[in-house]
């Protein structure tokens, strides 16, 4: 009597069409990426190259230097990721295990500080950097990023759960403060470790509006900034395009199928308890 | 060393980069946007001018930034009711006892979350394209004329709300699968030995105990929808006739490509004070709703 088949088949059949348009466009990037040149501007619009070549991918990476921006996107994702970690991880343990005096009142106002939108400090960030002579170059993305309000919650959420005794043991046996961090606090963080590192590594690759600011000069780009710029003077080069967002795609996506375990955690503890 | 030097010792990079990096800079903005900090400021500060609420009250007397902000509206009111109706869909559907291959579809429907938002639109530009574009070929099969998505007035920011959602909605969907989930099964089994359907127990145990998921996730959506920026930028310019100007892509105009970066400034907190405004109205809200 319970759960007839046509409950089965209706709950099935919805999740496979949300599947299809959800993974139907990047299916479709693929496919075109590797058509002749004009071929997705045909009608009707071909699903499968008739004759597959690489040819768009010599051309983005010989001619419209993808190369480069890969690079750039990779090193800022990278150095952004390795150090800022190593500054959240710093200070969400001190918020979380160690007492001094304003903890409470200065981590309510980091706290506060996230209703601000990222882009009210954009514009003098801006003046900022360019009189650090930070403006077209990797500082100029990562040095603002080195630490993160939400990155700092994440570990002070995570680390509260690390018991005193603990701490106190080891303080008892002599080990300095620095010395507990890296040999006690540090390896028990491991797991939000990773989902912090997977969270900056995406966040950062992704980022657009910032990076698309302060690197005007593209040398520096990274691939978003890049992309953008190729598709608005390229805008009937399907196939070259597409070649494009494959190669900008991929390396988040294949991170992400990887360590999506971490990632939906680390979004988890993000928002709900926040 | 004692523990209260090793806290501050440990808190200090990350606050000192906190602060230099974003209290300092949203300060300097509130200054900024009282001065008329242009092109010529930029190159020599003598030519910096207190302008007191000057830049506030010009902006709020240019057309084109209430045509930024109706637009932005329009995004907003209606992105975001589609996008957490398409989240709660899908969190419904992956919650079900009956689904199959549920890890699958998690992932797959939660895939364009992590995409890279400006490759994805430059993918949506073409599947939007009037005469090659597979979204007309396949809406023709229904009989449907083409539409001029991305060219259309009328249908650009349509165009773009589609193409939020299918980005978006995956990440509201993760947070409603786990409120889903924490529901206790009695509440519901107490329900079908009193001969509630589906349609009745959603209504009365399900909406009621997702709640606040539903005010968290609307929250986040709201303030994340009001930053509407890479879209335009890439899929329209915000053309068709201005139709896809969002105050921040309008914020972005003035500051870097007019160097106007006192107006931007003021546009910046205007846009700041607007999503505190909805944001807390909407907080406001979901908790008296809560008590009644």
């Amino acid at each position: 009597m319970k759960n007839p088949l046509w409950q089965k088949a209706v709950v099935n059949g919805l999740l496979i069409a949300g599947a299809f348009i959800t993974l139907f466009p990047l299916l479709w990037m693929l496919s075109v990426s590797f058509m002749q040149r004009g071929e997705a501007s045909t009608f009707p619009p071909p699903l499968l190259p008739a004759h597959a070549t690489l040819a768009n991918y010599h051309e983005l990476f010989e001619r419209a230097g993808m190369g480069r921006y890969l690079f750039n996107s990779l090193l800022i994702a990278a150095a952004t990721t390795v150090l800022s970690l190593l500054f959240n991880l710093a200070a969400g343990y001190a918020f979380a295990k160690l007492r001094f005096a304003g903890r409470e009142r200065v981590f309510q106002t980091l706290l506060g500080a996230l209703v601000i939108p990222a882009q009210v400090a954009m514009i003098p960030l801006f003046l900022i950097m360019k009189w650090l002579g930070l403006v077209n170059s990797y500082g100029g993305v990562i040095v603002p990023a080195l630490a993160g309000v939400f990155g700092i919650f994440l570990v002070r959420q995570y680390a509260r759960s690390i018991p005193d005794d603990l701490l106190e043991a080891a303080r008892i046996d002599g080990a300095g403060e620095l010395r507990i961090f890296a040999t006690i606090v540090l390896p028990l963080l491991k797991p939000i470790v990773v989902t912090l590192a997977i969270f900056t590594f995406l966040a950062s690759w992704n980022d657009f509006m910032w990076p698309l600011i302060v690197l005007s000069d593209q040398a520096w780009q990274t691939a978003p900034v890049a992309l953008a710029g190729l598709s608005r003077e390229h805008v009937q080069d399907n196939e070259l395009m597409m070649a494009g967002s494959v190669v900008t795609i991929i390396p988040v996506l294949l991170l992400f199928l990887v360590l999506q375990r971490h990632y939906i955690q680390g979004l988890l503890l993000g928002s709900v308890k926040g | 060393m004692t523990e209260r030097r090793a806290a501050w010792l440990f808190a200090a990079p990350a606050l000192t980069v906190i602060g230099a990096f974003f209290f300092v800079p949203v300060l300097a903005a509130f200054a900024l946007s009282l001065t008329d900090f242009d092109l010529y400021s930029l190159a020599d500060l003598h030519n910096l001018r207190f302008v007191g609420l000057g830049n506030y009250i010009d902006i709020l007397q240019t057309p084109l930034f209430w045509k930024s902000l109706l637009n932005t509206f329009y995004f907003v009111g209606v992105g975001v009711p589609l996008s957490i109706a398409a989240s709660l869909g899908a969190a419904l559907l992956l919650d079900s006892k009956l689904a199959r291959f549920k890890g699958f579809f998690r992932t797959a429907l939660f895939a364009p979350v992590v995409t890279t938002v400006v490759a994805v639109a430059v993918i949506w530009r073409y599947l939007l394209h009037t005469r090659y574009g597979l979204i007309n070929y396949t809406l023709a099969h229904f009989g449907i004329a083409p539409i001029d998505w991305l060219g259309d007035p009328h249908w650009s920011m349509p165009a773009i709300i589609l193409f939020a959602v299918w980005k978006n909605f995956g990440y509201n969907m993760i947070i409603l699968l786990a409120a889903l989930q924490s529901i206790p099964a009695d509440l519901y089994e107490a329900a079908r030995i009193d001969g509630a359907n589906f349609a009745q127990q959603f209504r009365h145990i399900t909406l009621p105990m997702l709640r606040p998921a539903l005010l968290l996730v609307s929250i986040i959506t709201v303030s994340g929808y009001f930053q509407l920026f890479a879209e335009p930028y890439v899929m329209t310019r915000g053309d068709p006739l201005q139709s896809t100007v969002s105050v921040l892509y309008f914020m972005y105009e003035e500051g870097f490509t007019w160097w106007s970066l006192g107006r931007a400034s003021a546009i910046a907190f205007l846009l700041f004070a607007l999503i505190l405004g909805v944001t807390s109205a909407l907080l406001r809200l979901g908790r008296r709703g809560g008590i009644a």
